[in-house]
C-alpha cells in the first residue's frame, strides 16, 4: 500500500469518479487554470478539458444555487467553495436549496452533489478565513456533512459522496493536507454516516474527527506511555451522526472527552455529550469532558491563535482530570 | 394561430384566475395555511411563455407560482390538494402554495427565498449546456429580485457561460410594497440585463400575443447558440402581494386602470372580434373550468392528510 | 491539645459498631491501652481500648448508638480545655446537615454556628443519606444489591465511581445482598418482639446471600470413626486438659490434609474466575448466645494436630466470653460446621461466603453394620458436604470425601 497524502488521495479520488461518471463534474473558483488553491485539482483543467471543469466568477451565491440546479437535473456536480468560509455567502443555497428542495417538493428531486472545502484554522489568516464552522452545516436535516481525518478516509469518503443520490458538503481541514497515510490501490468506497474507531483501548473513549481526531491520536500516543489506554472514536461525518461505536466505547470506557476544533459552544461536543448521557447515562462514571477552540475569534498573532486552539495537550489534561 | 390554441390559452388563464379566486375564499376559510400569493392579474405571463416552451425546456419560478403550475399542466385537484396540505398534493402536501413542483413536466418548482431560485435556473441551464442539448430553462421572478444578489450573480454566470437560460422578470411593479423606482436604481429593469452581455427587451405581459411572440423569439435565439436571454413583462397583480396586504402603496384608481387592460379581456376581445370562437362557446369553456375546480376542491376536501410518518420521508434519498 | 476516641475497626469487613456502655465518666482520667467502653461488632463484643491520654472532656456519642467506623465518640484532653472547636468538627461528622442549618438557639456552642465545614466534612454530612456516586455506580450497585452508603468513594468530592463499587465487590465476604423483606407477622398478645442481635442480623444477611446466589449442592458419606477414636483416646491421656484433642480437632485437620489434594475446594468464585487459597485455613462454626461465629486455624494443613488443639480451644473460649479478636474470625478458606455434640445424625450446612464448600459433621454413632458379610457393631459419622456448584461438582466433591474418609479411618497420618 503507498502512503499519500490527503491531497492526494482528494486527487485520486475526484479522478477516479470523473473517469467513471461522464455527469461528474467540478466547478468553482480556480480550481482549473490555476489548478485549485490547494493544487487539489492541478491538471485537471488538462485532463478533462473546461467543460468539466469550470472555472466560476467569484461567486459563491451562484456557485451553490448552479450546482444544486444541474444536480437537480441529473448532473453530480462536485463545486468547490474555495473556503468554507466564504461557504458562509451561499448558505443560503447549501442550507435552502441543497438540503430542503427534495423534502420541499416531496420527495421529487435527488440533489446528487457535492461542495467540497477546506476549512480550520491555524494558518494565520485571521478571524474571518480560520473558521471550523461544520457543524452549523451538520445542523440541518437534508445535508450530509463528512470531515475526514486520514487520506485513506478522505479517498474512500469522497468517491462515497459524489456517488450518493443526496447533497453532500465534505469539509476538508486545510492542515491535513499534508498528513500522509496508507491508501490502496484501486478502487474503494467507505460509507458516509459510519464512525470508525481509530484506535483502541479501554481506559478512556477520545471522540474526534478530522483535525481533532488527529490532535485525539496524539494525546493516545502521549497517555500510551503512563499506560493510560485511551479508545479514539472518529466520528468521520457529522451528518448523520453515527454514535453507535462512541456509545460501544463507552460501555467499555466510562468516560470520554469529546475534541473538536470548533467551538466549545453549541458543538460537536455538545451534541455527543448530550447523546451519551441520553442513551448510556447508566455507564456514566466521570463528567464527559469536551476539548474545543476557546470562544474568541482566531487573532492573527500566531502565538495567540495557537492558544486558542486544540492541542494534546489540553486532551491530555482532560483525560487526566476524569481517571 | 388556430382556433385550439387560442381557446386554450383561455381556458387557462381563466382556470388560472378562478383558481386564484377560488384560493382567496379557502384560505379566508382557514383552509389554506401559511402565506398566499396570488397571480390575478399577470395570466396572460405564464399561459404566454409556457405554451411557447417545448416540454424538454425547463420552468422555474418563485413563490406565486399557481399559475405556472395549472399552465404546465399539473392537474388542478393535485394543485387544489396541495394548497390544503393533503397527502395527494403535488409536493405531498409537504410544499405548499410557494412550493408547486412537477419534475415529470420540468417543471422545477415555486421557491420562496427571492432570487435564490435564479441561481437554480443558472444550473439547469447549465445541466443542457454540459449535455449540449438545445433545450432551454426559463426562469421567472418579480421586479424585487433583482436587486439581489443572486439575481446579478445568476445573470453574470449565464452571461459569462453562455447558458441557455431565458430570464423573464414579471414586473408587476411593486415588490411587496415598494415601487419598482423605490427600489431599483434603474426604473427600466431590462437595463440590468446589458451589464451581462444581454439585450433585453420590454414586454406588454398583460397582452398573451405579445408574452408568446416575444417568447417564441427569444428562445430560437437561445438554441441558435446566442446565449441568455432576458425579458421584463409589464403587469400588474390586481391582489395585494400576498393575502392580508393592506394595500396601502397604491390608489384604487391604479388598479382600475390596469384592469381596463385586462390580460383576459385582450384574448377575449381577440377571440371575438376575429370570429374564433363565440362568446357561448367561451361561456362553455367558463363552466368547464367551474365544474373543473369545484371537482378540485371536493377533491381536495377529501383527501387525506400526509400520513405521520411523511414527516421523515424524502428527507434523504438515502438513509 | 484535645484528641478523639473512636469507633475503631475491628475487622476488615466492619462499617459500623455499637458502642454498648461507657465504662468512663466524663472528668475521669483516661490512660493509653485501657478499656473505656464496650463496642459490639457484627461478630463480637469488644473492648474499646483509648488511643489516646488525658481527662474525659465530653462523650459524643451515647450507649446504645450505631456508629460509622472512624467517627469520633469521645473528646479526651487537658481539664478546662476549649473543645467547642472539636465539637463542630464532630458535628458535621454525625448530625444530618439539615439539624445544622436549624437557628442556633441560644447558649448553644460557637460550634453551632461556625462556618461551614471544609469539603471534606461536608461529604461526610450527607454520607449515607445523599450518597454522591456516578451513574454507572448506581446502576452497577442496583444490579448487585450493593448499599452505596457502604462503599468508600474515591472520586472527585468522594464521588462513588465504578472503580470504587468493583473493589468493595472484590473484598472478600463483603457482598452483601439485597434482604428480601421479611414477611410481615402480626404483633399482638401472643407474641413477643426480641430486638436481634447484630451478629444474628450480620448471620442472616450473610446466609441470605450465600443461599440465593451460591448454587449449593451436597453429598454426604459415613466415616468409621473407631480408629480416629482409639487415637485420640491415646493422645489424651498423654496431654494435659488444655491441649486435648477433641473430635473436632480431628475432622478439622483431616478435611485440611485433603483440602491439598482438592485445591478447587480450598477457593472462591470471583465472576468469571477462579481463586485458590494458597493458604489452607479452617474455620470451625462455635454457637454461641446469640448466633454463631467462626474461629479460624490458620494454616491448618501445616500446623500440628496439638497446636489446632490448643488454638481452637483458646479461640473458643474467647467467642464464647464475647472476647474473641478479629483475626480469631477472618480468613478462612473452607468451614467445618460439628453438631456431633447434639445427637444429630447428619445434616447439611450453608455455605460460608466466599468460601466453595463447608462440611456439615453429625454425631458418632454405634451403629449395627456388615462386615465382610457378618453383623456388628461400627462406630460410624456422617458428614455432608455443601459444596458451590460455580466452583466443583459431585463428583471432585465425593472424591474429596473419600479422601477425607481415608485420613480418618487411618488417622496416623493426622500426627505427620
Amino acid at each position: 500500500m503507498a502512503r499519500i497524502t490527503m491531497r492526494q488521495a482528494i486527487t485520486d479520488a475526484l479522478r477516479e469518479e470523473m473517469h467513471r461518471d461522464e455527469n461528474v463534474f467540478i466547478m468553482g473558483e480556480e480550481v482549473g487554470v490555476w489548478g485549485g488553491t490547494y493544487a487539489v485539482t492541478r491538471g485537471f483543467y488538462d485532463e478533462f478539458g473546461p467543460r468539466r471543469v469550470r472555472d466560476t466568477p467569484i461567486s459563491e451565491m451562484v456557485i451553490g444555487g448552479a450546482a444544486v440546479g444541474a444536480a437537480m437535473n441529473g448532473l453530480r456536480p462536485v463545486a468547490e467553495f474555495m473556503t468554507i468560509n466564504f461557504a458562509f455567502v451561499a448558505f443560503d443555497a447549501i442550507i435552502n436549496h441543497a438540503a430542503k428542495l427534495r423534502y420541499m417538493f416531496g420527495g421529487q428531486m435527488k440533489i446528487p452533489l457535492v461542495f467540497r472545502s477546506p476549512g480550520g484554522g491555524g494558518r494565520q489568516l485571521g478571524a474571518t478565513h480560520s473558521h471550523t464552522p461544520d457543524v452549523i452545516f451538520a445542523h440541518f436535516p437534508g445535508l450530509k456533512v463528512v470531515s475526514p481525518a486520514t487520506p485513506y478516509d478522505a479517498k474512500g469518503l469522497l468517491k462515497a459522496a459524489i456517488r450518493t443520490d443526496d447533497p453532500v458538503l465534505f469539509i476538508e481541514h486545510a492542515t491535513l493536507y499534508q498528513i500522509r497515510g496508507e491508501v490502496p490501490e484501486g478502487e474503494y468506497v467507505l460509507p458516509i454516516g459510519k464512525s470508525d474507531v481509530k484506535r483502541e483501548g479501554s481506559d478512556v473513549t477520545i471522540v474526534g474527527y478530522a483535525q481533532g481526531l488527529q490532535v485525539a491520536m496524539e494525546a493516545a500516543d502521549e497517555l500510551a506511555k503512563e499506560g493510560i489506554e485511551a479508545e479514539v472514536v472518529d466520528l468521520r461525518t457529522l451528518r448523520p451522526l453515527d454514535m453507535g461505536p462512541v456509545i460501544a466505547s463507552f460501555q467499555k470506557t466510562f468516560r470520554a472527552v469529546v475534541v473538536e476544533e470548533g467551538h466549545r459552544s453549541y458543538g460537536i461536543g455538545a451534541e455527543v455529550v448530550a447523546r451519551l448521557q441520553e442513551e448510556a447515562f447508566d455507564y456514566i462514571d466521570a463528567p464527559i469532558k469536551r476539548v474545543a477552540q476557546l470562544e474568541a475569534p482566531l487573532p492573527y498573532s500566531r502565538e495567540l491563535e495557537q492558544s486558542a486552539l486544540i492541542n494534546k495537550q489540553r486532551v491530555i489534561a482532560a483525560v487526566k482530570e476524569i481517571l | 394561430m388556430d382556433k385550439a390554441m387560442l381557446l386554450e390559452w383561455y381556458r387557462q388563464m381563466v382556470l388560472i384566475r378562478r383558481f386564484e379566486q377560488k384560493s382567496a375564499e379557502l384560505y379566508q376559510l382557514g383552509k389554506i395555511g401559511g402565506f398566499l400569493h396570488l397571480y390575478v392579474g399577470q395570466e396572460a405571463i405564464a399561459v404566454g411563455t409556457i405554451a411557447a416552451r417545448r416540454p424538454t425546456d425547463h420552468i422555474i419560478t418563485a413563490y406565486r407560482d399557481h399559475g405556472h403550475a395549472l399552465a404546465v399542466g399539473i392537474e388542478t385537484k393535485a394543485v387544489m390538494a396541495e394548497m390544503l396540505g393533503k397527502a395527494t398534493g403535488i409536493s405531498k402536501g409537504k410544499g405548499g402554495s410557494m412550493h408547486m413542483a412537477d419534475v415529470t413536466r420540468n417543471f422545477w418548482g415555486g421557491h420562496a427565498v427571492v432570487g435564490a431560485h435564479l441561481s437554480l435556473a443558472a444550473g439547469l441551464g447549465l445541466s443542457e449546456s454540459y449535455r449540449e442539448t438545445d433545450n432551454a430553462a426559463l426562469c421567472y421572478f418579480g421586479d424585487g429580485a433583482t436587486n439581489i444578489g443572486y439575481f446579478h450573480e445568476s445573470l453574470n454566470l449565464a452571461g459569462v457561460w453562455k447558458l441557455p437560460v431565458l430570464w423573464i422578470c414579471e414586473n408587476n411593479q411593486y415588490g411587496m410594497g415598494t415601487a419598482v423606482s423605490r427600489a431599483s436604481a434603474v426604473s427600466a429593469i431590462m437595463q440590468k440585463a446589458s451589464a451581462y452581455g444581454m439585450e433585453g427587451k420590454q414586454v406588454d405581459g398583460m397582452n398573451v400575443f405579445e408574452v408568446y411572440k416575444a417568447t417564441q423569439e427569444a428562445l430560437q435565439a437561445i438554441r441558435e447558440g446566442k446565449g441568455p436571454q432576458f425579458l421584463e413583462m409589464l403587469t400588474y397583480r390586481y391582489e395585494g402581494h400576498s393575502m392580508g396586504d393592506p394595500l396601502r402603496y397604491r390608489t384604487k384608481d391604479e388598479v382600475e386602470k390596469w384592469r381596463e387592460d385586462d390580460a383576459i379581456g385582450i384574448l377575449e376581445r381577440h377571440i371575438l372580434e376575429n370570429d374564433v370562437a363565440t362568446k357561448e362557446e367561451l361561456d362553455g369553456i367558463d363552466h368547464t373550468v367551474e365544474a373543473e375546480l369545484t371537482e378540485a376542491v371536493q377533491f381536495a376536501e377529501e383527501s387525506p392528510l400526509p400520513a405521520p410518518e411523511e414527516l421523515f420521508t424524502d428527507i434523504y434519498v438515502e438513509d | 491539645m484535645a484528641e478523639y476516641i473512636v469507633m475503631p475497626k475491628l475487622g476488615f469487613d466492619m462499617r459500623e459498631g455499637v458502642l454498648n456502655t461507657w465504662l468512663k465518666d466524663v472528668g475521669d482520667l483516661v490512660n493509653k491501652g485501657e478499656v473505656v467502653a464496650e463496642i459490639e461488632s457484627d461478630k463480637a463484643t469488644l473492648d474499646l481500648e483509648a488511643q489516646v491520654e488525658g481527662t474525659l472532656l465530653a462523650f459524643l456519642e451515647e450507649a446504645g448508638a450505631v456508629v460509622p467506623i472512624g467517627a469520633n465518640l469521645a473528646i479526651v484532653g487537658q481539664p478546662g480545655e476549649d473543645i467547642s472547636g472539636l465539637k463542630g468538627g464532630v458535628s458535621a461528622v454525625q448530625k444530618p446537615a439539615t439539624k445544622e442549618a436549624a437557628p442556633a438557639p441560644a447558649g448553644t456552642t460557637a460550634a453551632a454556628t461556625a462556618p461551614a465545614a471544609p469539603s471534606g466534612e461536608a461529604i461526610s454530612a450527607e454520607f449515607p443519606a445523599g450518597v454522591k456516586a456516578t451513574p454507572v455506580a448506581r446502576r452497577l450497585a442496583e444490579e448487585r444489591g450493593i448499599n452505596l452508603a457502604q462503599v468508600d468513594g474515591t472520586g472527585p468530592n468522594g464521588r462513588i465511581r465504578r472503580s470504587d463499587l468493583e473493589a468493595y465487590v472484590a473484598q472478600p465476604q463483603t457482598t452483601p445482598v439485597v434482604t428480601p423483606e421479611p414477611t410481615p407477622v402480626a404483633a399482638g398478645p401472643d407474641t413477643e418482639e426480641v430486638a436481634t442481635t447484630r451478629l444474628r442480623q450480620a448471620i442472616g444477611r450473610r446466609m441470605v446471600e450465600s443461599k440465593t446466589t451460591v448454587p449449593h449442592f451436597y453429598v454426604t458419606t459415613e466415616v468409621d470413626m473407631a480408629e480416629a477414636l482409639a487415637l485420640r483416646k491415646q493422645i489424651n491421656a498423654a496431654l494435659p486438659d488444655e491441649n486435648k484433642v477433641t473430635i473436632n480437632d480431628l475432622i478439622v485437620k483431616a478435611a485440611a490434609l485433603a483440602l491439598r489434594e482438592f485445591p478447587n475446594l480450598n477457593a472462591s468464585f470471583a465472576g468469571d474466575k477462579l481463586v485458590r487459597h494458597q493458604r489452607v485455613n479452617v474455620g470451625t462454626a462455635v454457637a454461641i448466645e446469640g448466633g454463631l461465629l467462626t474461629v479460624v486455624q490458620k494454616d491448618t494443613d501445616t500446623s500440628t494436630l496439638s497446636k489446632v488443639a490448643a488454638d481452637n480451644k483458646t479461640m473458643i473460649a474467647r467467642a464464647r466470653a464475647g472476647k474473641i479478636k478479629p483475626e480469631d474470625v477472618t480468613g478462612s478458606t473452607f468451614s467445618v460446621s460439628n453438631l456431633g455434640a447434639f445427637d444429630v445424625d447428619h445434616f447439611i450446612a450453608i455455605i460460608n461466603p466466599p468460601e466453595a464448600a463447608i462440611l456439615a459433621v453429625g454425631s458418632v454413632k454405634q451403629v449395627p453394620v456388615v462386615v465382610d458379610g457378618e453383623l456388628t457393631i461400627g462406630t460410624r459419622m456422617k458428614v455432608t458436604i455443601s459444596a458451590d456448584h460455580r466452583v466443583t461438582d459431585g463428583a471432585e466433591a465425593a472424591q474429596f470425601l473419600q479422601v477425607l474418609k481415608g485420613h480418618l479411618e487411618r488417622p496416623l497420618r493426622l500426627l505427620l
